[in-house]
Parts: C-alpha cells; structure tokens; sequence
C-alpha cells in the first residue's frame, strides 16, 4: 500500500507499513511484531485485541514514539512519531493512571498544559471543564490516595485530553478495575470521545470491551504479533452506547465473530483479510 | 530497550562501570600529587603520597598493633551489640508493650552522639580498661541491627501464619521454616551496616581520653607532634581496617543468602 | 457521574485511635524510665567494684563515684556550674554549649547538604559521574572518615586568605559537613531515580525537557528519599561537631565540655552526667529539626502511603 500520497497522509491519523519491532534482551532477540500494516483514519476507534504478550501494547508504543520499530514505516498524521509526539498530536493513557501523588487531581490533569506554557487562568479554566467531562468536579482538590481506581483512571483520561489531541492512544487504561466499573467506564469513554472527535487506538483483553467501544477491532497472533484478522463493527458513531446496546443480538454476532477471529477459527461471513 | 534506558551495549557498559571509577580514581591521586609536588601544597595541608607511603613502612609494627587493638574493640562491640540487638528485636517482635517501651530509646539512640559516653564510660571501667570503647561500639552498632532485626522478624505475613496454621505446625517448625529464614537476611544486612559504625565509634571514642595503643590515639597524637605523614599513615590503617570489617559483614551477608537460597529447595 | 459512591480513603495512612496512641505513648515513657530503673538497680545490687571476670572488668563499679544515683545527676544541673559566686546553673552553662555546637553542626550539615544534593543531581545528570563517584561514594561511607578530624584541625590555625583568618569553628564544621554529604549525596540520587517508569514515559510524550522532567517528577518523587538522608546527615553532622571539638581542641562546644566535666569527676561525679544529656538534648533537637522539614513536605510524601 502506498503510504506517501498527499491525500492519504491528510485524512489518515496513522499509517504504519511493514512494521517489525525486535528486542535485545538478556536471553537474545525476541521478536515482538512483524510485518504490521494498519491505517487509522481520522476520527476512526480502533482496538488492538489479542492474547499476552502480542505486541498490542508494542505498537501503541510505537506510535507514541516510546519505542521505536526496527523495520517498516510508521506515519502519525503524515509525520514521523517522533514529530508527532514533539507536536502533541496525541493523548495518551496507561493501565495505571499514572497520577502524580503529591499533585490534587486539577494539578494532575494540568500537566501537559503546564509543562506547554499554558498561562495560569486559562489553565485553570480548561482543567474546570475537563473535571465536569468526566465527572470530577467535586474532586478537583483532592489528592490522587483519596480516590478510587476508577476514579483516578478518570483523572488519566481527562489529563489525556487536556490539549484536545487528534488521537488517544490507550493501554488497557481499565484493566485494573473491577467488571461494574469497568463497563460504566467504557460507557463514559464513548460518550467524551464521541464529543472529541478523537481517533482512538484502544489496547485491550476483553472482547466485549473492544466490540462495545470500537468502529473496527484488529486482532493480533501470538508472539510473534502480526495482524490475523481486522473486524468492522459497524455499529456507528451516531448510536447511543449504552447498557442496552450490550444486549443486542448485533453485538452479540460481533462479538463471536471477533472471539472467532482471535481464536483462529475459521471466520463467519464478514471475514476480511487484513489489506 | 526503550527511549528512557541508556541505550548503551552490555560490553561497553559493563567496561565503563569498572574503567570509569578508576580512571577517577587514578585523577584524584594525580591531582594530589601534582598539588603536593608542583602546586607544593604545604605538608600540613596535604603530605604526599610518597611521605605517606614513606612513614607507613617506616611504621608497619606499630600500626599493626594499633589496629589490632581498635579492630578488636571494633569487632567485640559488635558481636555483642547485635547478640543484644536481636535478642530485644525478639522480644519486641514477640510482646508489643515491650516494643512500644524500646521506641524512644532506639530512635533516640539512633540521632544521639553516642560516642558522648566515653568519658564516664571510662571512669566507670576504669582509665586502663578498653571496655569503655567496646560498650560504645555495641551500642552504636545496637541500633542498625535492632532496627533490621524487628524488621526482619516482621516478614512473616499473616497468609504464610495461616498456611503454618493450617499445616498443624509446631512453634519450632515455624520458626524453622518461616521465621528464622524471613529474618536472617535482614539481620546480616543490619551487620553490615553496623560494622562501619563499630569501627568509626571505636576509632573515635580514642580522642575521648583512656588507654593509648589503637589507631585513634596514633592519629591525634601524630597530628598534635605535626607528624602529618604518620597521622595520614595512620588513617591510611583505620579505613583498611572499616574496609576490611565491612568486606567481611559483606561476605557474611552473601553466604547466609546463598544458604538460604538453597536450603529453600 | 458526581453522584458515583466511590470508597473515599482517608488521605494519610488512618491514624491510630486516641486509646492506641495515648497507649504507646505512656509505654515509651515507661521505657525510658526503665533504663533509670534499670541503672539504680544495677547500682544496687552490683558488687562495689563492679564484675571481674578474668582480670577484665565486664560489668562497671557500682561506687557514687563511678555511678551516681540518676537524682543527683538531676539535680546537679539546677545547681551552679562551679563553686564561685554568681556561678551560672549548670544546665545553663551545659545548654549555651549545646547551643553553640548545634549552630556549628547546623553550618556543616547545611554545607554537606548543598553539596550533597548538588552532587545528586549532577549524577543524575550525567551517567559517567555516577559511574565515576558513586562507587566511591558508597566505598567511603564504610570508612572511617571521622579519623581525619586531628588531621583537619592543623589546617585551621595556618589557612589565612587576605588577612582573613580562619576561624577554629570553621574546621569543626568543615568536618561535621564531610560526615553529613555521603548520605545526602546517595538519598538525593537514589531520590531522583525512584520515579515510576509510567511518569517518566509521560513526560516523554509530553516532550518535555530533563529540567522540566526534573521539576515536575524527579524533584517531587526525590523528597521520601531525601528526608531521611538528611535526618541521618543531621545526626552524621552533630557526631562530626563533637568529635571534631575534642580533636581540634575547640574550646566552648558541647565536645570540649565532655572532656573538662568528666576530668573532675573525681570530686564532682554527675556534673560529668550535664554535658551528656546536652549531647542527648543536642541529637534530639538537630532531628527534631529535620522533622520539621518533613512536615513541611508532607504533600510529597504522600506517594510512600502506596
């Protein structure tokens, strides 16, 4: 596929081709992905779905330009990660919050805005609306020990927001968290993220997860990670995500076809061979 | 691996972790005696190397005996500091009032200057007696090892309690299985750290005034005489000697973890 | 989403309850008044002439002179320093020296503690300073280093820069700071490398800059590391005072005081007792101190409670 054309580069949020990622570790090289060809587009939720150790969480890595692939390129919004990162395209959120303990939640989610130079009043102002966004107005003074999981991971996600990036890159930001928090969470991702207009590149484990949150789910192999499978879910921006929605026979069809497709068997009617 | 490790090779590293600090440790020896020899440093202020060298040679029998005399107080404090300290650690772990009581004398024990006691030490063994010096020693090597000791002795969770519990296990099973190898390694490591202080604290409570003969007496007599050299000579010997002890509590604390180690398969 | 009942922690690790607390408390002061008891027990049951085993005194004399009974300590501190008229209480005399020492071991733990934290964060900075002085460091924090003290004390009376003259305190200090930067130096780097790898890789897709890094995380994450370093700096500082006192010969500390009082404990043996709980006294305070600064850091604290 070609990667240089103008117009693919403008409305792509991310394009990778051929990408390899080998370690050096004690024990030799491991492989970790290989030949990993995937387009975002703008706008566009995308999980990565597989078993430990695929590589999913290796190639938000890469995109962040926290690591960077031994082969292939790889071009966040038409630039290379690095540019990418250097410009604050991206918003990032890891399985652990990540909190800054000595900082109250607004401190925390100022950060980014902080460290960009943003003047004090403005600041103070985005941070007050991303508090309501996602429900922490009456924290904003607390300190993160006096919060719980779910809450604090709601911190990450508005610190992620800060800047109003393009895209969210994000590393299981809910598998530390119990089943009932979990869901409520998802429901409430869906929703900021609808209101954002952000491409999303979601790392997950849980294929109910992936199938309620996402536009298409890309399916990794084991060690060493390459794409098996890419399902559209096709639910649609426009629907509502809620509890009702995880009742529907429709989910219920994408969600056996991704466990399909993540198990290796073969694939019901909408398989679609990686392009 | 990533952006936030060095990104240096394994070989190159591991020459650089060695080469590096001699290299630093060779400028510092340059630099004292191009001080010494060119700058020209007074003799006061910095003897040479060579002087040092010199008056160490020139002194081999009685610097050996010094040290004799200050490693022995060293090392006897310190064997009966730590045979107290676990022993109270013990009990403290055992009876929590008695905890509770040992508190404040253990944190203050650990900010006081202990060495302070030398005098009355030495009126209350007598001038001739080097006990003074080793009671000074123990208690100064008393905190670290207590300290380590409790913490040790407080490894067992109440998980590995229940599992021992269930197991109908006996109170001497389950200090054999449990206790004594969860507590061991914290309590060599509170040797180790206590045997610079035994050395410094017997070294030190010298200039309180009592016998002379160890390294510290040497060193404020040479020093007084404007024997610079000798002086040096002499703490060339004295951090031989908290080397030495040290290296030692540091092979103590490798074989106990290497006995453990193995005896837990 | 406000409405969400979630389990609110209590900011700090719970605090015991006011039984528990006042429990612990009446327990410690038993426990100092034990080692009294303990004292005029010993005083009383021993032999005069204290254990002998072997030729070798093991156990102390029990005589007023050697031991005096822990009241009479007590009570010579209220009485005058010396028999001449219009002679200062001893506790006074005991607390001015005191004071005087705690100013020259604050000076030396303040010097040790500017370079120790310089130190820190230029090896923070720069890999091959770690490499170069950390090993050195950690080697000559397991020697003696206290024995250059006499050695020191020549430096004094001779250092004379424009007619400056350098003052004796000036060694006692030079010595208490030499003592007080190993602990600082390693506990600030330690300090500085103790942040989480998930903070370090925010701040790198923050594209922020290693000063920003620095103020933003590494600072912040170094107190916990740093507050003890320093209270064993302060304690490293007051046993550096001390000693260096009596091996300078510098005459109005806490130090020289030790050697002077316990020299006329012949004919006066508690007064030998006033300069050491001022030595005690002196400890206690230098890390009260440092506490202070700790509870005016507690905010950056709060990552030890997880």
């Amino acid at each position: 596929m070609s990667t240089t054309t103008e117009e693919t580069s403008s409305e792509a949020a991310v394009v990778a081709t051929g990408i390899g990622k080998t370690f050096d570790t004690r024990d030799g090289e491991v492989q970790a992905l290989t030949g990993v060809d995937l387009e975002i587009t703008a706008g566009e939720f995308v999980s990565l779905i597989g078993p430990s150790g695929c590589g999913k969480s290796t190639l938000m890595r890469l995109i962040a330009d926290l690591d960077s692939p031994t082969e292939g390129t790889l071009e966040v919004f038409g630039k290379s990660p690095a540019q990418a990162r250097r410009d604050q395209d991206y918003g990032i959120a890891f399985q652990q919050a990540g909190l800054l303990p000595w900082r109250t939640v607004g401190a925390n989610i100022g950060v980014p805005l902080e460290l960009h130079g943003v003047a004090r009043p403005d600041r103070e102002k985005r941070v007050a609306e991303l508090a309501e966004l996602v429900g922490l107005t009456d924290f904003i003074d607390r300190y993160p020990d006096q919060l719980s999981g779910g809450m604090q991971q709601r911190v990450a996600i508005a610190r992620s927001l800060a800047e109003q990036p393009r895209l969210l890159l994000m590393d299981e930001p809910f598998g530390a968290l119990d089943e009932m928090t979990r869901e409520r969470m998802q429901a409430e991702l869906a929703r900021i993220v609808g209101e954002s207009g952000a491409a999303v590149v979601f790392v997950t484990h849980s294929i109910p997860e992936a199938v309620f949150l996402s536009d298409r789910v890309v399916v990794l192999s084991a060690r060493p990670g390459r794409i098996t499978g890419v399902v559209d879910i096709g639910i649609g921006r426009d629907v509502h995500r809620d509890e009702a929605l995880r009742e529907t026979a429709g989910f219920f069809e994408k969600v056996t076809e991704v466990r399909e497709a993540l198990h290796g068997t073969p694939v019901t009617a909408a398989a679609r061979e990686a392009r | 691996m990533s952006v936030l490790d060095g990104g240096a090779r394994p070989r190159m590293d591991r020459a650089s972790r060695i080469g590096v600090p001699i290299a630093v440790g060779l400028l510092g020896l340059g630099v004292w005696q191009l001080l010494v020899g060119v700058v020209g440093v007074s003799a006061y202020l910095l003897p040479s190397p060579a002087e040092i060298v010199g008056e160490w040679r020139a002194n081999v029998g009685p610097i050996a005996e010094a040290t004799w005399i200050t490693g022995s107080n060293a090392v006897l404090g310190l064997i009966v500091g730590a045979a107290f300290a676990v022993l109270l650690a013990a009990l403290a772990s055992r009876f929590r009032w008695f905890d509770q009581m040992l508190v404040p004398v253990v944190a203050a024990l650990a900010v006081v200057p202990i060495v302070a006691l030398a005098p009355v030490l030495n009126s209350m063994f007598g001038a001739d007696s080097e006990i003074g010096r080793r009671t000074i020693a123990a208690i100064a090597s008393f905190v670290p090892v207590f300290l380590n000791s409790l913490r040790g002795l407080r490894q067992t969770t109440p998980l590995h309690r229940d599992l021992m519990r269930a197991y109908a296990a006996s109170g001497s099973q389950t200090f054999r299985l449990l206790t004594l190898p969860a507590a061991a390694p914290y309590v060599v490591t509170g040797l180790r750290v206590a045997s610079s202080l035994a050395v410094i604290s017997a070294l030190v409570a010298e200039y309180f005034g009592g016998p002379r003969g160890g390294l510290g007496a040497f060193i404020s007599t040479s020093a007084a005489t404007s024997a610079y050299a000798r002086a040096w000579a002499y703490v060339g010997a004295s951090i031989l000697l908290g080397l030495g002890l040290y290296l030692l509590t540091v092979a103590l604390e490798r074989g106990v973890n290497r006995l453990l180690a193995g005896g837990a398969r | 989403m406000t409405t969400e009942q979630a389990s609110l922690r209590t900011g700090r690790p719970r605090a015991r309850t006011r039984g528990a607390q006042l429990r612990a408390t009446a327990f410690g002061l038993l426990g100092i008044i034990s080692v009294a008891v303990l004292w005029e027990v010993y005083k009383a049951v021993a032999p005069e002439n204290g254990v002998v085993i072997a030729g070798t005194r093991v156990l102390p004399r029990t005589t007023d002179l050697a031991m005096p009974h822990t009241w009479e300590m007590v009570a010579r501190l209220l009485e005058p320093t010396t028999s001449q008229a219009g002679a200062a209480p001893l506790w006074l005399t005991v607390a001015e020296a005191a004071l005087l020492s705690l100013g020259i071991a604050a000076v030396g733990w303040l010097v040790g503690t500017v370079v120790g934290v310089g130190l820190g964060l230029l090896m923070q900075f720069f890999q091959v300073v770690e490499r170069g002085l950390l090993p050195w460091i950690v080697l000559s924090q397991t020697v003696p280093l206290i024995a250059f003290a006499p050695v020191v004390r020549s430096w004094g009376s001779r250092i004379e820069i424009l007619g400056w003259q350098w003052p004796q305190w000036l060694s006692v200090a030079v010595i208490a700071s030499y003592l007080a930067f190993f602990p600082v130096a390693i506990g600030m780097l330690k300090g500085l490398q103790s942040p989480q790898r998930t903070h370090l890789e925010l701040m790198h897709t923050y594209a922020a800059s290693r000063w920003a890094t620095l103020r933003t995380v590494r600072l912040p994450a170094a107190v916990p590391y740093l507050l003890p370093a320093l209270r064993l700096g302060a304690a490293s500082a007051v046993v550096g005072t001390v000693v260096a006192e009596v091996s300078t010969g510098y005459l109005d500390g806490i130090g020289r005081q030790l050697i002077s009082f316990a020299g006329q404990a012949s004919g006066d043996p508690a007064k030998a007792w006033a300069p050491i709980f001022g030595a005690i006294a002196l400890g206690l305070v230098a890390a009260g101190l440092v506490g202070l600064i700790g509870l005016a850091l507690r905010t950056y604290r709060r990552g030890e409670a997880a």
